[in-house]
């Protein structure tokens, strides 16, 4: 800058007062100062963008991306694992279900068989009971109706020997033997 | 700073005073080396940038931090446009558009700061990088593409008669975009920042402050939302201008 333009500075953009004249936009002896450090301001920062800040943001921006897509698909194939462990599961759950299943019946036909024979013994011990029952009843019967013809007998005769009359023994047999029978 | 003030029993508003050059050390001339308050508030976004992106992303953390997800937001949307617009053969200028945006995007928040200075308000800074966007796209068009560049300009697709007025249109208008760039951002910032200003002047006024902070306030609500609009507007017409020279064909 020449002296001169030192000297008209003072002059043409700002009055006594340290007022601006016209607009402060349009002086021309200030432009040179702001285009320098302008264009000095600019290189500085695309420096700093270019070299430093965008690689690291890109870089930081693409692992995030790699990150997250690299998660997703392990969170896909735990979710397979998942689905697959839920089959397992269920068809573990089916297969006790059958065994489960199995015991039972095989637990009750034994039963039933145990019971089955069970049952044929008590038939056989109730059959057996009954016939020594009727038996002994047939006996009881028997010597009952021996006592019933002695008795009827004696006292027969002892009737008829009150009538007065004298009891043939062998009549009075043959007639309690024929009423006993009727 | 003082903007304000009684002088001859009225209001004088100095709204532009703000965009003033000063140097940063003594009362001296500016020249073009001289570290200024340019410079400073340059630096201090130069300074933001590094904290957010470089330290902010030192934990190179899968699961990020706060600043780290920040970055990485700005990162990502910054891509996507780029990616969108200019296709994936535009990726490769990624970092150049980057630059842009983070640049633009901290020195409009950073200049909403109470007593800070807006470089993006200055046209010279603004023109910079408007006409470097501009000369960047026009070379890599024509390294590209060589003089089927010039197809930008001759709608194939038009009525013959019509073709060469639209030509002439279109070259009007592609030499336009460089100034309409750099314009439109540092107009906004500056109106933005100017108008804050003259409701600051209003505000020594006891009988219109109330209205004058709420209209301080109301319009930097506006600022902080022109400041992210135009950093996004400014990037993705660079990306457009982007997509035109790489694929000049209608």
């Amino acid at each position: 800058m020449a002296t001169e333009t030192i000297d008209a500075t003072v002059g043409a953009c700002v009055d006594a007062g340290g007022y601006a004249l016209g607009m402060p936009q349009l002086c021309a002896d200030w432009i040179p100062n702001q285009v320098f450090w302008l264009i000095l301001c600019l290189i500085a920062i695309y420096f700093v963008m270019s070299r430093i800040a965008l690689p690291r943001i890109g870089a930081v921006l693409a692992e995030r991306s790699g990150t997250i897509t690299n998660d997703l698909a392990a969170a896909e194939e735990l979710k397979q694992k998942a689905v697959e462990a839920e089959d397992a599961y269920n068809k573990a759950l089916a297969d006790a279900r059958a065994e489960a299943g199995r015991i039972v019946a095989e637990a009750k036909a034994e039963i039933q068989t145990q019971l089955d024979a069970e049952m044929a013994k008590a038939d056989k011990k109730i059959m057996e009971k009954t016939a020594e029952s009727e038996k002994a009843i047939a006996e009881i019967r028997a010597s009952a109706k021996e006592s019933v013809k002695t008795v009827a007998k004696d006292a027969a005769k002892e009737i008829v020997a009150a009538m007065g009359g004298k009891a043939d023994a062998k009549s009075i047999t043959s007639a309690v033997t024929a009423r006993m029978k009727g | 700073m003082a903007t304000e003030g009684k002088e001859d029993g009225g209001l004088v508003f100095h709204p532009l005073d703000q965009f003033i050059v000063k140097p940063l050390f003594g009362d001296g001339p500016v020249a073009w080396y001289t570290p200024t308050n340019v410079t400073l508030w340059m630096g201090i976004g130069l300074l933001c940038i590094i904290l957010l992106f470089v330290v902010g992303s030192r934990g190179r953390a899968i699961v990020p931090t706060r600043v780290q997800s920040i970055g990485e937001l700005i990162y990502g949307f910054i891509y996507k446009m780029v990616e969108d617009v200019t296709g994936k053969d535009g990726v490769k200028y990624f970092p150049y558009i980057m630059t842009l945006f983070v640049f633009i995007l901290f020195a409009n928040y950073l200049a909403l700061l109470p007593m800070s200075y807006s470089p993006t308000s200055m046209i010279a800074v603004t023109a910079v990088l408007g006409f470097g966007v501009f000369i960047a796209v026009t070379i890599l068009g024509f390294v590209k593409n060589g003089a089927a560049f010039l197809g930008l300009f001759w709608m194939s697709d038009a009525p013959a008669i019509l073709r060469p007025i639209i030509a002439v249109i279109e070259v009007i208008s592609y030499f336009v975009r460089p100034v309409s760039h750099s314009i439109r951002l540092a107009g906004n910032i500056m109106a933005g920042h100017a108008v804050i200003k003259v409701f600051a002047g209003f505000a020594a006024l006891t009988l219109v402050s109330p209205v004058a902070i709420l209209g301080i306030t109301a319009i930097y609500g506006l600022e902080v939302l022109v400041a992210g609009i135009q950093a996004y507007v400014f990037t993705i017409l660079t990306c457009v201008y982007l997509k035109d020279a790489l694929h000049p064909s209608h």
